[in-house]
């Protein structure tokens, strides 16, 4: 079997005098969602940062295009072709949302095609094009996050938790907007707590829990199987709807 | 570390006299050999420096060693214990200063006037001290820093400015009680061929209120308030988490440091019967400070003895064997310019830099790993 | 790309509001209004508002670079007062061979001098500030206790290098012939030193607005100050960024040493720090990493200095902590904070 487009080997990561990640494995598969799930503090956001370098991995190997990125820095790793949105969105407030995208585009201006096809899955962003991003909506500065991560094309894109804290309208269309990059054929690895929104997405799953994978799989067998939902996730899917 | 093998210290023969020093010294021994030996020697010299040398030179330099060892201590309190940087050290010890000198001048050359200006200089430090820790407490912790060198050095000029007050530039010049006068004999006759006048006496005042506050200082640094403190130096966050008001605990290590170098600035002034901007507010003796603080070792108590002695002899002595230095060399190119004897400080402050990079503890957090 | 239509009418109800927050500046003509009944003659108070001017914009230049490698890197430089007093020392480099022109009764003479000063101010202390900050700052980085300690002991060997070089002893340098004196319109006096410390300090300031604002490197240095891991999340080596905020912050502090050296026409080696003090109430006033903050701050503490100097000569630094206190009980964060992650 081909190397997946991203690798994770047996990853550790220490956050001061904290041990988060005791060993993930995992694999991302080219031109499909998959699905990064787990209870609060399961170390899934860990996971993202160490593979953008944001933090150290202390051993283990993360493969990207089947080279070893793990001990690339941050900036090397973007270039790489991976576009990332943080949890905190990590929006620049004080610039415009225009300036926002400009300064994402890194290797040039963006080309009206490219533009018109992220405006169009965000159309809000181009009626807020010379504001500050500050003084957008939190479903706003989300979608200008996702924006600012397609604006230029990338090989993978990391995406975390983006539904979280937004009102049922703004996660339809959120869903709405994945389900277009999936059909553009992004590769997308997403975080999400969402278990609605992560089963109309996912095509894999992984479910973290302690700093480790345990369960990994198609979304569909994990749908269809409530016994499976409820040891992995503790959640029964009615129950929530 | 709670009651860590005493012995490197004590006589063992004699276990209660042992326990008696432990006691005193809080239980935080030197730790090192080497250091105990240097400590002992400092203690001695200060001890017997009216007996052992004579000429006034001397004797006022161990009086500015301990000036400078309460000063340095009560310094380490806030940086090397709470991870504090204060510009504002020498306000307080400017502060002490001139309560004694204008209290002198004003009511007389009386104890009572030495009680009402020691006793208002520190109310003063003490309100001053928490109306900085109010002030930063409001804003983020890195401001501290910078606002401390602001207000340390607007008082630094208003205390110039003031004149009518202060005596400005010139400083005060004042009288002191009859007791500590020169005139003053205690006993008839000299002891060891010392005449026991009223310069000794003031001398011993000043060296027994060292060893005090020094020793308060070491208590306060070892006890379970010194202890938050130091897990707030490790660990803001986790010592807010932990429950402790880190605001408050941060203040209060301000005033008491506050409080030691005003006493440090009373008992300079009354040593030299002056104070005036150069002797206690310039920001030249807080850089002082830094150099004593970091190169005689950081959140270590006894760094501050050996860093006030070392500094105050180098800058006593050192300048007399430069220029010596800087004399025999006349001739060779460049090398004489650089060890000119006021080329010291350039000396001293990469040294302060190379201590900060390479030995953060300085020269006691050395020989305590030394002797490990 | 960069510019698409803004849809308009239809959906200008639901653009969400522009706050510019416009309290701060007006601070300054407030200010400057409320001070005029106390200095009483308005000739002295245009005097002093342009003296004001003159002192901020000169402060500005020193304190704008402080402030964006703070915002950008989290790094305090209590050494930064050195290229203020380098860059003064460096005009002498250009005074010692063409002293000439400082007498030479042509104003085009006498400027082309101040810009050479200005010029071998400018290079040399950006030169000593790459040098700082690969020897002294980085190698502590995150850690601000020690930060502060080494650029301290940095400023401390610094400046005693400026002794061994030039000496210890105070240098008088000469104001060039033409901008000597004053200008009087009716009773105004305005010294002409000041109105050209105005003019280039707004020269640079427009121009850092304008590289701010309208360039690509503007953009990433804003960005870095608000969030500088996600400017590395998007592929921007940010540490070459801070390096090159770093040099042209000293060579800043190095143009506003010469032109405060020609205002007092003196040059002392602790010139440098004794100005540090203000710069840094007008970082926290302004707000740690804003430009903008810097200079609006600039000219309030120093139109503060300048009219309580008059009015009351003794309180003139007092009443600058006084200013600084009371923003930072209205604003904690400074007039304008940056937002920050």
């Amino acid at each position: 079997m081909a190397e997946a487009l991203l690798q994770l080997s047996g990853v550790h990561t220490h956050i001061g005098p904290y041990h988060i990640l005791h060993g993930v494995d995992f694999a991302a598969p080219a031109g499909q969602l998959t699905m990064l799930l787990g209870r609060n503090g399961a170390g899934k956001t860990t996971a993202l940062r160490t593979i953008m370098g944001l933090w150290q991995a202390s051993s283990g190997t993360i493969r990207f295009g089947g080279e070893d990125i793990t001990r690339n820095t941050t900036p090397d790793i973007a270039r790489a072709g991976i576009g990332y949105v943080p949890e905190s969105m990590g929006i620049f407030a004080g610039l415009t949302v225009r300036e926002n995208i400009v300064l994402a585009a890194r290797s040039g201006p963006v080309d009206s095609t490219r533009l018109d096809w992220m405006l169009g899955l965000f159309p809000a962003l181009k009626r807020f094009w010379n504001l500050p991003a500050g003084n957008l909506s939190g479903g706003q500065k989300q979608m200008l996050a996702i924006a600012r991560a397609i604006a230029e094309p990338r090989r993978l894109l990391l995406i975390d938790e983006p539904t979280k804290g937004l009102a049922p309208v703004m996660v339809r269309s959120m869903i709405e907007a994945f389900k277009a990059l999936k059909a553009a054929g992004e590769t997308i690895l997403l975080v999400e707590q969402n278990f609605h929104a992560a089963s109309a997405l996912g095509d894999n799953v992984l479910v973290m829990d302690d700093g480790r994978i345990v369960h990994s799989g198609p979304m569909s067998e994990l749908v269809a199987d409530k016994n499976m939902q409820q040891r992995l996730l503790g959640l029964s899917l009615d129950a929530h709807q | 570390m709670s009651r860590s093998p005493a012995p490197a210290l004590t006589v063992d023969r004699d276990r209660a006299s042992g326990s008696v020093l432990t006691g005193l010294l809080s239980s935080d021994l030197p730790r090192s050999k080497v250091l105990t030996v240097v400590l002992l020697a400092i203690l001695l010299m200060l001890a017997t420096t009216p007996f052992v040398f004579s000429g006034s030179q001397p004797l006022s330099t161990a009086a500015k060693i301990c000036v400078f060892i309460v000063l340095v201590a009560s310094y380490d309190l806030l940086l090397g214990y709470t991870g504090i940087v204060s510009f504002a050290h020498t306000m307080f010890f400017g502060i002490g200063g001139y309560g004694i000198a204008i209290a002198s001048e004003r009511l007389g050359a009386t104890w009572t006037s030495v009680a009402v200006g020691l006793g208002t200089a520190l109310c003063l430090s003490a309100l001053l001290a928490v109306a900085i820790g109010l002030l930063s407490l409001r804003v983020r912790a890195i401001f501290f820093s910078m606002i401390t060198l602001a207000v340390a050095s607007a008082m630094a000029v208003l205390a110039s400015q003031l004149s009518t007050i202060t005596g400005g530039e010139d400083g005060l010049s004042f009288q002191l009680p009859y007791e500590l006068r020169p005139a003053f004999r205690l006993l008839s006759e000299p002891v060891f061929g010392v005449a026991v006048n009223g310069r000794l006496i003031a001398y011993y005042i000043l060296f027994f209120a060292t060893l005090l506050t020094f020793l308060l200082l070491l208590r306060i640094v070892n006890s379970p308030f010194g202890r938050v403190l130091q897990a707030i130096r490790e660990n803001e966050f986790r010592a807010e988490a932990l429950g402790y008001r880190v605001v408050a605990y941060r203040t209060a290590a301000s005033v008491l440091s506050a409080l030691a170098a005003t006493m440090a600035g009373a008992l300079m002034a009354l040593w030299l019967r002056y104070n005036g901007p150069d002797t206690t507010l310039s920001f030249s003796i807080m850089i002082d400070i830094l150099l004593m603080v970091v190169i005689g070792g950081m959140g270590t108590m006894y760094g501050s003895v050996i860093g006030a002695a070392l500094f105050v002899l180098a800058q006593s002595y050192l300048q007399v064997l430069m220029d010596a230095a800087s004399k025999a060399l006349a001739g060779v190119p460049v090398l004489p310019d650089l060890v000119h004897p006021d080329r010291w400080l350039l000396w001293l402050g990469a040294l302060f830099v190379i201590s900060v990079y390479a030995f953060p503890g300085g020269i006691v957090g050395r020989l305590r790993q030394a002797e490990q | 790309m960069t510019d698409i239509a803004v849809e308009s009418s239809a959906s200008t109800e639901q653009l969400p509001r522009t706050k510019t927050d416009w309290l701060p500046l007006l601070l300054v003509p407030a200010l400057a209004l409320i001070a005029l009944p106390f200095v009483g003659s308005g000739s002295t108070w245009v005097t002093l508002t342009v003296a004001g001017l003159a002192m901020g914009m000169m402060i500005f230049l020193m304190a704008s670079g402080l402030t964006l490698v703070f915002g950008l890197m989290d790094i305090i430089n209590f050494g930064h007062g050195v290229f203020i007093s380098l860059g003064a020392y460096a005009s002498l480099l250009v005074l010692g061979p063409l002293g000439g022109w400082v007498q030479a009764d042509s104003i085009w003479l006498n400027l082309g001098l101040l810009l050479l000063c200005i010029l071998a101010a400018m290079g040399f202390t950006a030169v000593v500030g790459a040098v700082f900050e690969r020897v002294i700052v980085r190698p502590v980085y995150g850690s601000h206790l020690k930060q502060i300690l080494v650029t301290m002991g940095g400023l401390i060997v610094a400046e005693q290098a400026i002794h061994a070089i030039w000496g210890a002893s105070p240098i008088a340098i000469p104001l060039p012939a033409t901008l000597r004196g004053a200008f009087i319109i009716g009773d105004v006096v305005m010294e002409r030193y000041r109105v050209v410390a105005v003019g280039i300090g707004l020269f640079v300031f427009l121009g850092m607005q304008l590289l701010l604002n309208r360039t690509r490197l503007g953009l990433l240095i804003r960005a870095g100050v608000e969030n500088p891991e996600m400017v590395e999340a998007l592929g921007y080596r940010i540490r070459r960024l801070f390096v090159s905020v770093f040099v042209a912050g000293s060579a800043l502090a190095g143009l506003g040493g010469v032109m405060w050296a020609f205002y007092r026409q003196t040059l002392t080696a602790g010139m440098g720090m004794d100005v540090m003090v203000l710069v840094f109430i007008v970082i926290i006033i302004g707000g740690l990493g804003s430009v903008g903050g810097c200079f609006v701050g600039s000219i309030l503490v120093a139109l503060v200095a300048n009219y309580v100097g008059f009015v009351e000569p003794k309180l003139a630094l007092i009443s600058n902590i006084l200013v600084m206190a009371l923003v930072l009980i209205w604003r904690p964060q400074g007039l304008f904070p940056v937002a920050r992650r």
